[in-house]
């Protein structure tokens, strides 16, 4: 009796949450790093709040980004050190469903962390407080963009030397839709306008990411395993 | 339908002769084509009665943008192949229109650089083709900076073909996002690297430069990839032969 | 069922495999030997699929095994040089995520070949605090819960005592009386009960 779609979703989440939770300490460095991150700007630009708050957007979200860069460390790391990654691709189950697997628990651990605490630095930026539900909304559905887009790059610097420059160097151009859109989002929820738009631009960007990024990232994984 | 020629395009030894034979001529041809069209365009053209004489740049700067695309383009196409049938020939085609299409991109962003300073009195605009032209920079220097990255030959044409296809279906959705950026900030008077509206003067020696500048990337692309081959398989006979 | 003909594979720009062929059948044991580099993992992770050859093919059950390919992985179980546990898991834990995700298991079954693989003192320990001889058994035990017909093992005696290598060719002997087929690479020869055992050697040719 082959395992269902669901049981092997179920296991890897577990699995990878089960681990996650065993060394902590791997979850909250990204998080350190972006609120250090958000932390530099004012002393490199102004302490004035008001206009901390004109590159509020900017400053979150590509701290989020660096954020997420550093994040993508863990996701395939560790399984393809100790071959793990290899008995998926050997395990007669879907590739690509059980990277999907791991890209969302990936996000569950450090986009959605991120988007969540993201409010105690944009209150240090000059964000005001009605704007913060659509701020966290915009970085949570942007982290997911970045979490499936970033697992691509990912499997594909498995097998290169210093992997994680060359990680970053492959994911911030593709980025750069996610990060106009999300920017934008920000900026509208400071302003007090309507975010639908770039909103609605987010969540296309996630769903072609969720149909096309585990595709592409499965076979970056057979490859490197090669 | 016949499939030979598909197949003969996977011998490496067929394809290292036919690019022998080709590349000169259609070197040639696009030597001559690129002549008459700068004569064309430098010479012959009017002044635009708006940028004067500064519109001329665009004779190189817009082929220049384009072909970076079409080089993209035709490395996702060549990395697919080889992705797809298993062609390590159109690997090698792959690996050879990178550094050219990276070129053409630095030319358009040049170009684009040295429009700007009359018109504009700044060398750089963050005008949206311009911006994209950059990202696609970027794109082109990580494709290579993978491939530089990998050590076995086959994982690297792999792995690089997977992110020329993946880059070339982001590079719409980049300009598309790009545009977007563009058209929030209204406010700042934003230059638009926009053609000068042609007649017909202007026009020919714009499009015979884009032909011009299509066959010069198709000579290189088969001069680079003899080299290529060469390269790879020269341990096998034909190689020993054909340098013989 | 095991068909392995004529296959070639570059590493780079060294031949590594040229021209490999043999066939194994239900009840069948193939013992790779050759030096260190001479392609024994090459050609297990080869017929694993994990690996494409240049020429050449592996068919499984008179059918190319890279196009049925999950049925085929489906059936075979592969144990390469590095035991595949995660440190932070229990040697219990690891079973039953790893496993898990192939087909439903349960905890007595884990038990019962953890037991067969004499790891049951030490299963519900972090991984990280075994020796590698310890690893080694609890994925063996791996092995025998994936119920696999063909099993690819590499090295499979590595970091194992006298008793722990008895154990190997035990369980070698026991999935090939029971229709299974096993290839393994070895460095030395393993005395094997069962009749069918074909030797195999790779190297420069």
């Amino acid at each position: 009796m082959k395992a269902s779609a669901v049981a092997v979703a179920r296991l890897v989440v577990a699995r990878d949450l089960r681990l996650a939770f065993r060394k902590p300490s791997q979850l909250l460095q990204p998080l350190l790093f972006f609120m250090i991150v958000a932390t530099l700007f004012p002393l490199t630009l102004t302490p004035e709040l008001s206009r901390l708050r004109d590159a509020a957007p900017g400053v979150l979200w590509i701290g989020a980004l660096l954020s997420s860069l550093l994040a993508l460390e863990f996701l395939f790391r560790d399984d393809a050190q100790d071959g793990t990654l290899e008995q998926f691709a050997l395990s007669g189950q879907s590739l690509t469903w059980m990277l999907f697997a791991k890209t969302c628990t990936h996000w569950l651990l450090s986009g959605l962390p991120l988007a969540l605490s993201a409010p105690v630095a944009a209150l240090a930026l000059g964000v005001p407080a009605e704007a913060m539900g659509s701020m966290v909304a915009s970085l949570a559905l942007g982290g997911f963009a970045l979490s499936l887009l970033g697992a691509i790059s990912a499997g594909l610097t498995l097998g290169a030397r210093r992997g994680g420059v060359l990680l970053s160097l492959l994911t911030l151009p593709l980025s750069v839709p996610v990060l106009v859109f999300g920017a934008d989002a920000t900026q509208r929820a400071i302003a007090g306008a309507a975010i639908a738009p770039p909103m609605y631009m987010l969540g296309a960007l996630a769903v072609l990411g969720v149909t096309l990024a585990p595709l592409a990232a499965a076979a970056a994984v057979r490859i490197g395993l090669e | 339908m016949n499939w030979t020629w598909f197949h003969r395009l996977g011998s490496p030894p067929h394809v290292y002769g036919f690019a022998e034979r080709w590349a000169p001529w259609i070197g040639g041809v696009a030597a001559l084509a690129i002549v008459v069209a700068l004569y064309g365009g430098l010479v012959l053209a009017p002044e635009d009665y708006q940028q004067k004489d500064a519109f001329r740049m665009v004779y190189v700067h817009a082929p220049s943008a384009w072909l970076s695309l079409m080089a993209y383009s035709t490395m996702a196409v060549a990395a697919a192949v080889g992705l797809i049938w298993r062609m390590k020939v159109a690997h090698s085609a792959a690996a050879a229109c990178a550094p050219i299409g990276a070129w053409f991109t630095v030319a358009a962003l040049g170009t684009g650089m040295l429009w700007g300073k009359p018109m504009w009195g700044t060398y750089w605009v963050w005008d949206p083709r311009l911006t994209s032209e950059l990202l696609l920079l970027f794109l082109y220097i990580g494709y290579m900076g993978l491939r530089a990255a990998i050590e076995d030959p086959q994982k690297a044409d792999k792995a690089s073909a997977v992110f020329a296809i993946v880059g070339v279906v982001n590079v719409p959705i980049i300009k598309f996002s790009v545009n977007w950026w563009n058209s929030l900030h209204q406010e700042a008077t934003v230059m638009r690297m926009g053609k000068p509206t042609m007649n017909g003067d202007m026009l020919w020696p714009l499009l015979l430069m884009f032909v011009g500048f299509s066959l010069y990337f198709a000579a290189v692309v088969l001069i680079r990839l003899r080299a290529e081959l060469l390269r790879r398989e020269r341990s096998a006979s034909w190689v020993r032969e054909a340098v013989a | 069922m095991l068909t392995v003909s004529g296959l070639h594979l570059w590493r780079g720009d060294r031949h590594v495999l040229r021209g490999v062929s043999f066939t194994a059948g239900p009840g069948q044991c193939v013992l790779l030997t050759g030096k260190n580099g001479a392609g024994k993992t090459t050609l297990l992770r080869a017929i694993a699929g994990l690996l494409d050859p240049e020429e050449g093919q592996v068919s499984w059950r008179d059918a190319p095994a890279r196009r049925s390919r999950d049925v085929f992985h489906a059936e075979l179980a592969y144990l390469g040089h590095e035991p595949p546990l995660k440190g932070d898991l229990s040697a219990r834990e690891n079973l039953k995520y790893s496993i898990g995700i192939r087909r439903g298991v349960t905890r007595e079954e884990i038990d019962g070949a953890l037991t067969r693989t004499g790891a049951t003192d030490f299963s519900d320990r972090s991984v990280r605090m075994l020796s590698a001889g310890q690893r080694r058994r609890v994925a063996l035990a791996g092995v025998l819960l994936t119920g696999a017909v063909l099993w690819l093992l590499d090295e499979p005696t590595t970091n194992l005592d006298a008793d722990g290598q008895r154990l190997v060719a035990d369980l070698i002997d026991e999935q090939v009386s029971h229709g299974g087929i096993v290839v393994a690479a070895v460095h030395h020869a393993m005395t094997l009960d069962a009749g069918n055992v074909v030797n195999l050697e790779l190297g420069s040719t």
